[in-house]
């Protein structure tokens, strides 16, 4: 029943944001400050992780590489397409989730407790459009560079680990790395990454948006925005996967 | 003029405000008192659309406010100021910012004519040279004159206050109400307030309505209201020892 109630609510919340905005130059200017605030601020972060991811990767796999039949150069191609298909959009947004999801709803939170959402619902603004309509496109926006970067980072620490261990051979990796690339499989890493920001910031605004209470509550709902958009991250990751390459 | 006719709004079932009837006069400071939790604050959300109302109607000088739907109510909505109980200005934008901001989002003015006409605001609430603050920077008064400032950015015609003075020492709570008579004066405005402050009360009491268990209890003028004979009025007026020094008087 709650689950129902809640997915109604979502829907509207969702169609609000469509509604006429008041004024384009106030929201490309909310645009830009909201992709260095996604963008630009996840950059450290989203680098740290990816270079680890790479490296991991490169140690496990020549770590199973058991079989003498399997030439080296595998293990670059491995790398490239666990980091396109799946590590980069995947773990990157989860991560995105926890950073973003949450100061995502705590802030609208904040201002719904405070009664700044409604300052702008009395001044005739469409508060939903006004607040979230900007971060969900700059998201949309800015997260595919990101997830790119990812990739690349992710690659690149693949081969720092070889050429630190001496697990395989700089030669070998760079062969792998470009024996029979798909670049679909790059589409498609964006076609989630696009889904999975919609996702999160959605998800995120909403809770913030129905806050009721205070600091308490607020708390909650930036709990809760990483908990489900985490989870349908999951979810749907698992569905383009099956629709799109199965 | 704001005029209530009959409504009625609940939560879960809970009645809140019952069959509330009332006129709010133009150019006059028109306040609601009733003790914490009476539904002062539920019937000032109705009146500006926070809240739908259950039954009834809200007109805003013949404009059916209660049967228009988001857009329609958009052009009275420009119309209307209003000041928070916590102030409720955006703490990502300083002083300057806020006030600026209605006229940003909704006027054509220019970006020059937009600054003078929020600085004028801010003059006009005794708030100069704290533009460049954030609201985390100033103090509660300070941040009531800002949210003034705000809510007259856009020469509204109907002024709402919930409860300006609370939170605010003696001497600011009357530079407030003093600001607020004033401005309603001054643009003839329709001004409403939510208080259960009595020097408010005594100072500012044109047209007062008493709100008790969700329904109007009183009505009349801060020169009726001592003499009103009236329990639950009185009860709540003679709370407190200064007032009830001055009734045996
Ligand atoms: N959003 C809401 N959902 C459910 N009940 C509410 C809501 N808002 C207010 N109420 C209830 O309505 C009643 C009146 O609340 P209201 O805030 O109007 O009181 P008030 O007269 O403004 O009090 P105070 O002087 O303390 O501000 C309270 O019993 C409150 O619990
Ligand atoms: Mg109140």
């Amino acid at each position: 029943m709650n689950i129902l109630k809640d997915l109604g609510r979502y829907w509207l919340f969702i169609a609000s944001i469509f509604r006429r905005p008041e004024k384009w130059t106030v929201y490309r200017s909310r645009i830009a400050d909201e992709m260095v605030s996604i963008g630009i601020t996840s950059l450290g972060i989203v680098s740290l992780i990816s270079i680890f991811m790479g490296a991991v990767i490169t140690i496990q796999t020549v770590y199973n590489l058991v079989n003498p039949l399997v030439p080296l150069y595998v293990v670059g191609l491995v790398v490239r397409d666990s980091m396109i298909i799946e590590f980069s959009p995947t773990i990157i947004m989860l991560v995105l989730a926890g950073k973003v999801g949450s100061s995502i709803a705590s802030e609208i939170g904040t201002m719904r407790v405070t009664e700044q959402i409604d300052a702008l619902e009395i001044m005739g603004i469409n508060s939903t459009g006004y607040l979230v309509l900007p971060k969900m496109i700059a998201a949309i926006f800015i997260t595919p560079f990101l997830v790119l970067i990812s990739m690349f980072v992710g690659v690149f620490g693949g081969w720092v680990a070889g050429e630190l261990s001496g697990v395989i051979p700089s030669a070998e990796y760079i062969r792998g790395i470009q024996y029979q690339f798909l670049p679909f499989n790059v589409t498609f890493a964006m076609i989630k990454t696009v889904v999975f920001a919609y996702l999160v910031t959605s998800i995120s605004t909403f809770q913030g948006f129905y806050t009721e209470g205070g600091a308490l509550e607020v708390g909650r709902a930036s709990t809760r925005a990483v908990v489900h958009s985490s989870v349908l991250i999951l979810i749907f990751d698992y569905i383009l996967t099956q629709l799109i390459l199965a | 003029m704001i005029e209530v006719k009959g409504i009625k709004k609940g939560f879960e079932g809970r009645t809140v405000l019952d069959d509330v009837s009332h006129r709010f006069e133009k150019g006059k400071v028109n306040l609601i008192i009733g003790g914490s939790g009476s539904g002062k604050t539920v019937l000032m959300k109705c009146l500006v659309g926070l809240f739908e109302v259950d039954k009834g109607s809200i007109e805003y000088d013949g404009r059916n406010f209660s049967e228009l739907d988001f857009d329609g109510r958009k052009p009275i909505r420009r119309e209307i100021g209003m000041l928070f109980q916590g102030g409720a200005l955006f703490d990502s934008m300083t002083v300057l910012q806020n006030v600026m901001f209605p006229l940003t989002m909704l006027s054509d003015l220019t970006e020059e004519e937009r600054i003078e006409r929020a600085n004028f605001c801010l003059q006009r609430v005794n708030l100069p040279s704290s533009n460049h603050l954030y609201p985390s920077e100033i103090s509660g008064g300070m941040k009531k004159r800002v949210a003034i400032a705000r809510a007259i950015a856009m020469n509204p015609k109907y002024l709402y206050c919930d409860e300006p003075n609370s939170g605010l020492d003696p001497k600011t709570s009357i530079v407030i109400d003093e600001l607020i008579m004033e401005l309603t004066e001054e643009y003839q405005t329709t001004t409403v307030i939510n208080t259960h402050d009595m020097n408010s009360v005594m100072t500012m009491g044109e047209n007062i309505l008493f709100i008790h268990k969700g329904k109007k209890w009183w009505t009349g003028n801060s020169d009726q209201i001592l003499q009103s004979e009236n329990p639950e009025l009185d009860s709540f007026i003679f709370a407190g020892k200064i007032m009830q020094k001055l009734r045996k008087n």
